[in-house]
């Protein structure tokens, strides 16, 4: 039993890692423009002489895949945490409205930076991304005293989201600079104009926080059987909350920085994964919930980038569509094991 | 002070700085165990939850083996103090065995990856309470009483020097109720565990502990040994019971009395007539009952349940006033039971008193085999 059960965790962590190799190759290779999979090849080992094809691919393709697998698994793993908080199924950074908080800060940051001419740097973003996060995640938390309904507390999150966003479309509507405009873009959700440097920055602070988290999962696991038995377990409940919400939230805001909102990423990954691997156990988790969320997220964008080319879909279109059926599948399951 | 491992010092514990109840006082040495009972709401969980540092405590002190317990730091607690409590343990995909394990948490390294000798020890803890055949299921699919065993399991695997129980017999029938019992009884005497818990089952709470805390109102109104506090009468007014009856001396209760003017005279003894009370009282017929020696099986349920018991004092000879009266009770009423087939030589009592309802007519049922009635 045991045995068969650590070949299940190593079988399926190893092939979400393939899927996450196989859809980063695929969206190396596959564009809006067409480049031959030769050409691909030449340009990728720097002995191209296409200009062009070799730009798209460094500057373009490449950054972006990668910082898909980063932002995807940093999403899916911020969802992860957020459903061990809340001990509820269906919270995520989106539906909680701190996808939203932090895209509100950020953009009246841009916004501010902007009027003044100043070039608004990754860490300013992710700063700003922060502060909103925590602010939505204080409300949430805030309603979550006073709500005991998993529902209720994920409707309260959609209102504080809703609120945020309105602000944040007013001030864009408003805003009729230029490089405001792009902002509509990232406001949307969307992995484009990704940069190395971009990368660098995401990839430091994900990696760190990942690592946090991993130490984390011996008293997450602990937590996952609720309060009472955590702290008889010798738990510091208190401080697990604090450094979980603070987690959180930095992921949540470093993919709110560079990415925008991506809805339903956060929810559907982690409930896929837990059923692939057949075990709640954060040790397990934690690094397939990453891989799952990455694989996830190359898929959803190659069919943003490719469906309706050159045109781009917004991201969260396609995650919507793939991620609500899940959503709605966790809590029809649910109601069913747990009534009333 | 020095024998005792567990010692609260005016405790007073409740919620949110409000004090519930005060000054808590209780002493057990290593092994005995002692079991919280008082009415619903009379915090048997809160005093639970103060002690096992769930719930911060309002004032007093609470020691562990001569250890102030707020200076005893969570993860050292947790090696030696496990708890069940009423909430339920949330355990997503996990199975019975999983759960058990969760037990083993205080001792495994820095991610929880159990050992050898961890899975041992679950193996040892399922086998103890029977749960080892359903190890593989999982924990939200079993029944309560299964569930609660599996918590004991889980306790148990934990290597606890004291274990803080709340409610733990509750969904459990009956042989599982005696077995949990006893599987803690056997961790006393063997390794000197101590047990803290609440029972709802009086007659097990009477049978089982050694120290006994009776929690009512403002304060913890008695402990101390189950004889101490299961004298006659004492649990009624603990409870505030106000229909029915509990009887101290053999852990039983009945129903409250039917009301109005006896019909029926009840001709009993030896055990023969628990059963009639009950089947009248549940008709709402009163009755009287006689003649008992207050040492009979029958005594205790008759009190309890008849409108007037004629009875006489144990070992002595019925005098003849006593008969008298018994012949004016059956006077009184219109029907006659006997669950007697056959009187002994010190029974002639009773025997005179049938031979009496039948000569003045009265309608008599005959309750299991049917005595001859001498003319």
């Amino acid at each position: 039993m045991k045995d068969k059960r650590k070949y299940r965790y190593i079988t399926a962590t190893a092939v979400l890692a393939a899927v996450v190799v196989l859809l980063f190759t695929l969206n190396v290779f596959i564009g809006s423009v067409k480049i031959s999979i030769s050409d691909t090849i030449a340009a990728l080992a720097g002995n191209s002489t296409d200009e062009t094809a070799v730009r798209i691919l460094w500057d373009m393709r490449l950054p972006r895949s990668v910082s898909v697998i980063i932002l995807g698994g940093a999403l899916a793993l911020a969802g992860y945490l957020l459903q061990t908080f809340f001990h509820n199924p269906i919270a995520g950074p989106f539906v909680l409205g701190i996808s939203s908080g932090a895209k509100m800060t950020v953009a009246l940051v841009m916004i501010f930076l902007l009027g003044k001419s100043v070039r608004v740097s990754s860490a300013v973003m992710i700063a700003a991304a922060f502060i909103g996060a925590m602010t939505s995640m204080g409300f949430v938390l805030l309603m979550s005293r006073r709500i005991n309904s998993m529902s209720m507390l994920v409707v309260s999150g959609v209102m504080i989201g809703y609120i945020c966003s309105a602000v944040t479309e007013l001030v864009v509507t408003f805003a009729d600079d230029a490089d405001i405009v792009n902002l509509h873009n990232w406001s949307q959700g969307s992995f484009s104009g990704m940069t190395w440097d971009n990368v660098r920055v995401m990839a430091v602070v994900v990696a760190i926080t990942f690592v946090f988290i991993f130490l984390l999962s011996k008293p997450l696991s602990a937590y996952q059987l609720g309060d009472t038995y955590a702290k008889n377990m010798g738990v510091n409940v208190r401080m697990l909350r604090v450094l979980l919400v603070i987690l959180s939230s930095v992921l949540s805001a470093c993919i709110v920085a560079f990415a925008g909102p991506i809805s339903f990423v956060g929810i559907a990954v982690p409930h896929i994964v837990k059923k692939l691997l057949g075990t709640a156990e954060p040790i397990m988790m934690i690094p397939a919930c990453f891989l799952g969320g990455s694989a996830f997220c190359l898929f959803c964008d190659l069919l943003a980038r490719t469906l309706l080319a050159p045109t781009e879909l917004s991201i969260s279109t396609v995650t919507a569509v793939f991620g609500a059926p899940v959503v709605l599948w966790v809590m029809v399951k649910h109601k069913k094991e747990r009534p009333a | 002070m020095n024998k005792y491992y567990f010692k609260t010092e005016q405790l007073s514990v409740g919620y949110n700085g409000q004090p519930l109840i005060h000054d808590i006082n209780i002493s057990l040495e290593k092994g005995e165990i002692l079991t919280l009972i008082g009415p619903n709401g009379a915090g048997k969980s809160t005093v639970l939850k103060s002690i096992a540092k769930q719930l911060s405590l309002i004032a007093g002190t609470v020691y562990l083996d001569k250890t102030d317990l707020g200076g005893i730091s969570g993860t050292e607690l947790s090696k030696r103090m496990a708890v069940v409590f009423t909430e339920k343990l949330r355990a997503e995909l996990m199975t019975c065995e999983d759960v058990v394990a969760t037990g083993r948490y205080p001792y495994t390294g820095r991610f929880g990856l159990l050992s050898k000798d961890d899975y041992s020890a679950v193996d040892d803890a399922m086998e103890l309470v029977h749960i080892s055949e359903i190890r593989d299921k999982d924990f939200n699919r079993i029944s309560d009483g299964q569930r609660q065993r599996v918590m004991l399991a889980r306790a148990i695997c934990q290597e606890p020097e004291i274990i803080i129980l709340d409610e733990p017999t509750s969904f459990l029938d009956v042989k599982y109720k005696l077995e949990f019992l006893s599987v803690l009884q056997e961790l006393c005497r063997k390794k000197g565990l101590t047990v803290i818990m609440s029972l709802h089952e009086l007659e097990l709470a009477e049978r089982v502990s050694d120290r006994v805390l009776c929690l009512k109102g403002e304060y913890a109104e008695r402990f101390g040994t189950p004889e101490d506090i299961f004298r006659a009468g004492y649990i009624k007014s603990l409870f505030d019971v106000e229909s029915g009856t509990y009887d101290e001396e053999n852990s039983s209760m009945e129903l409250e009395k039917a009301k109005g003017k006896a019909e029926v005279f009840v001709i009993t003894g030896g055990g023969s007539g628990k059963n009639i009370y009950r089947r009248l009282q549940r008709k709402g017929t009163a009755f009287i009952t006689g003649i008992l020696f207050e040492n009979d099986l029958d005594f205790p349920a008759a009190r309890a349940l008849a409108a007037e018991v004629i009875s006489a004092e144990a070992f002595e000879p019925v005098s003849a006033e006593l008969i008298d009266r018994a012949k004016h009770s059956i006077d009184v009423c219109d029907r006659v039971i006997c669950a007697k087939s056959s009187f002994g030589t010190f029974d002639k009592a009773n025997e005179e008193l049938l031979s009496y309802a039948v000569k003045a007519g009265k309608e008599i049922e005959y309750a299991f085999n049917k005595a001859e009635p001498k003319e």
